[in-house]
C-alpha cells in the first residue's frame, strides 16, 4: 500500500519533493559469534536529511546499517518506515557498500555496475532495455564519470569508482540510500560531486544514512547524526547531538581534548 | 593422423558419440565455469565433481539413472558443506576438503562393491567407448536446461556474483541462486564423467574460464570465449586421445592447460609478458 505510494510518486517524477516516513528503529540488538555488536538501539531516521552514524572503530556503524536492513541476524528490534516492516521496502532501499568489498578485478565496466542498479525494479525475468540504459547513462553524467564508462573498473582511482557506486544508487531511484563509509581514500573532487548530489536528493524528501569517520566534516555534511558505541549515545539534529559530552561518552579518554570544528558545548 | 581421426568419425559411432557428448560439455562447462571462478569457488566445483560419484554408484546398483542419484549426492554435499562451514568456527576451504574427499572415498568403496575395478577406472577418468546414444540425449537435455537457468536468470547471477550484498539488500534470495548455479554444476559434472572422469572435471570447468578471465574486461565475452576454448579443447583432446590411445579426459585437459598457459603469457591485457600496459589492477582501495 505504502510501497505502490511511494512507486507512484517515484513514477511521476522524481523531482518533486515526495513524502516518506520516518525509519523507526526499535530495540534493535546484533551479535557476531554469541558477542553483542550493538545493543537495543532505539531511534529514528527522518527523511529529507542526511543522517550520520559516527562513532570509534568496532562501535558496530556498519552493523547498525546492515542490522536495519536485516543483512544481518538480529538479535533482537523491528525496523518499520510507516505501517511497514523496512523488508518490503528492500527494493526502494539503494546500498553502497564499503569499497574494499568489491572485487576489482571482476570483468564489468562502468557502465554495467551503474545497470545493476536498475535490476531491483526490473525483477526477474525482465532485461535492461533502453530506459534503463538512459537511466544509467544520466547517472552517470551525474557524477561526471561518462568518460569512464566503457572502463573496467579495477582501472578507476578510489574516488572515481566511489562515483560510480553513487551512480548505481541514482540508476536504482531508491528513496532509501544507506553508504558505508563513502569518503575513505577518496580525492577532493570525487567527494564534492558526491556531497553536492547528496544534498541534492535530500532536497528530493530522499532519506539519506551515511556511516563516516571523519569527524571534522560532521557539521558541513549531516543535518542529523547517530553517536553510537555499542549502545546509542545520542541521536538528532546535528545542533543537539554534536557536543563535547556525547563525543567523549562515544570515544572516551582518546579524543583527549582535540576541538572538533563545530562540536558544540 | 588428421585423417585417421576424421577416418575413425565416420567409421565409428562411438567416436561420433563421444565427438558430440565433449563438443557439448566443452561448451557448457565453459559457460558455468565461469561463474564458478568469478565466485571464487573453484574449489567448490572441484569437490561437487567428485561428490557425485557415491550417486553414480548407488544409481549404477538400483539400476536407475545416473543422473538422478549424482544430482542428489552433487547437492547433499553442497548444503553438508555449506552447513558444516556454519555450524564450526572452520573456514570454508576445510569443510570443503573433508565433505568432498568422504563423499569421493564413499563412492569408491560403493563401486568397488558393485563394480569390477576397470568400471571404477572408467568413471574416474573417463573412457570414450562407453558414450552410448542415450548419453548423448541425455547431455543435450542438460545442457539445454542448465543453459536455460543461465539466461533466465543471468541478471541475478552476476549482481550476486559481483557484489552479494548489494543483491542480498534488495531482497534479491542470494542463497537460492547459490544453491540453483551448485545444481547446475551437479549436472555439467555428471555428463563430463564419461568424457573427462570425475577426477578431471574441475580442470574443464576452470581452466577455459580463467583463460577467458585473462582475455577480456568484459563478462559477456569471457563466457563466449571460455566456450569456445571448452570446445575446442574437448575436440582436440579427443583426437589426441584416439590418435595416441590416452585417456580422453587427460588430454582434453592438458589441451585446455596450453591455451590457459598461451593467455597467461601472451594476454594483450592480463598476460604476463605485457602487465603494465593499461589492464592491470588497480592497488588503491
Amino acid at each position: 500500500m505504502m510501497n505502490q505510494h511511494v512507486m507512484e510518486v517515484d513514477d511521476v517524477s522524481t523531482s518533486t519533493s515526495m513524502q516518506l516516513e520516518p525509519i523507526q528503529v526499535n530495540n534493535l540488538s546484533v551479535s557476531y559469534q554469541g558477542k553483542p555488536a550493538i545493543q537495543h538501539i532505539n531511534l529514528t531516521v527522518q527523511p529529507g536529511a542526511i543522517t550520520g552514524i559516527i562513532g570509534p572503530n568496532g562501535a558496530g556503524k556498519s552493523t547498525l546499517l546492515k542490522g536495519i536492513m536485516e543483512l544481518v541476524k538480529r538479535d533482537s528490534g523491528q525496523v518499520t518506515m510507516g505501517e511497514q516492516d523496512i523488508k518490503s521496502l528492500r527494493k526502494n532501499i539503494a546500498y553502497v557498500e564499503q569499497r574494499s568489498a568489491i572485487d576489482l578485478t571482476f570483468p564489468i565496466t562502468v557502465e554495467e555496475v551503474v545497470l545493476l542498479g536498475t535490476y531491483p525494479k526490473l525483477g526477474l525475468f525482465r532485461r535492461p532495455r533502453k530506459k534503463e540504459w538512459q537511466k544509467v547513462a544520466e547517472s552517470l553524467e551525474k557524477v561526471q564519470m561518462t568518460e569512464f564508462s566503457k572502463r573496467q573498473i579495477g582501472e578507476l582511482s578510489g574516488g572515481q569508482l566511489q562515483r560510480v557506486f553513487i551512480a548505481r544508487a541514482l540508476a536504482q531511484d531508491a528513496d532509501i540510500i544507506f553508504l558505508d563509509e563513502p569518503f575513505v581514500g577518496i580525492d577532493m573532487t570525487s567527494e564534492k560531486v558526491i556531497i553536492d548530489l547528496l544534498k541534492e536528493l535530500k532536497n528530493m524528501g530522499k532519506l539519506i544514512m551515511i556511516v563516516h569517520h571523519d569527524l571534522h566534516k560532521v557539521v558541513e555534511y549531516f543535518d542529523e547524526l547517530i553517536i553510537l558505541n555499542r549502545e546509542l549515545v545520542a541521536s538528532g539534529p546535528i545542533s543537539q547531538s554534536f557536543t563535547t559530552e556525547n563525543m567523549r561518552k562515544a570515544y572516551g579518554s582518546t579524543m583527549g581534548d582535540i576541538v572538533i570544528k563545530g562540536v558544540s558545548d | 593422423m588428421v585423417m585417421n581421426f576424421i577416418q575413425g568419425l565416420i567409421k565409428y559411432e562411438f567416436l561420433q558419440n563421444a565427438l558430440i557428448t565433449s563438443v557439448i560439455v566443452g561448451l557448457i562447462s565453459g559457460v558455468i565455469g565461469s561463474f564458478i571462478i568469478l565466485r571464487g569457488m573453484s574449489l567448490m566445483g572441484d569437490a561437487i565433481s567428485h561428490a557425485v560419484l557415491p550417486g553414480v554408484a548407488v544409481s549404477y546398483m538400483l539400476g536407475a539413472n545416473y543422473i538422478i542419484g549424482a544430482s542428489i549426492f552433487g547437492l547433499l554435499a553442497a548444503t553438508l558443506i555449506g552447513f558444516v562451514e556454519q555450524k564450526s568456527p572452520l573456514k570454508s576451504d576445510t569443510s570443503i576438503g573433508i565433505v568432498f574427499s568422504s563423499f569421493f572415498a564413499l563412492g569408491i568403496v560403493l563401486i568397488s562393491r558393485a563394480q569390477s575395478s576397470t568400471d571404477l577406472n572408467h568413471i574416474l577418468f573417463g573412457n570414450v567407448l562407453a558414450v552410448r546414444q542415450s548419453d548423448i540425449i541425455m547431455t543435450a537435455v542438460v545442457a539445454v536446461s542448465v543453459l536455460i537457468f543461465i539466461l533466465l536468470f543471468y541478471k541475478e547471477l552476476v549482481v550476486s556474483s559481483f557484489d552479494p550484498t548489494m543483491a542480498a539488500a534488495y531482497g534479491l534470495n542470494v542463497k537460492l541462486i547459490h544453491y540453483g548455479l551448485m545444481f547446475a554444476l551437479t549436472l555439467v559434472a555428471v555428463t563430463s564423467l564419461q568424457t573427462i572422469g570425475t577426477v578431471l572435471v574441475v580442470a574443464l570447468l576452470i581452466t577455459p574460464a580463467a583463460t577467458g578471465y585473462l582475455l577480456t574486461n568484459k563478462l559477456t565475452h569471457m563466457i563466449i570465449i571460455s566456450s569456445i576454448i571448452g570446445v575446442v579443447s574437448s575436440v582436440l583432446g579427443l583426437f589426441f586421445s584416439y590418435t595416441f590411445n590416452y585417456p580422453s579426459g587427460a588430454t582434453i585437459v592438458l589441451t585446455a592447460a596450453c591455451f590457459f598457459l598461451l593467455a597467461f603469457l601472451f594476454s594483450p591485457i592480463k598476460g604476463l609478458l605485457f602487465r603494465n600496459k593499461g589492464g592491470v589492477m588497480n592497488e588503491e582501495v
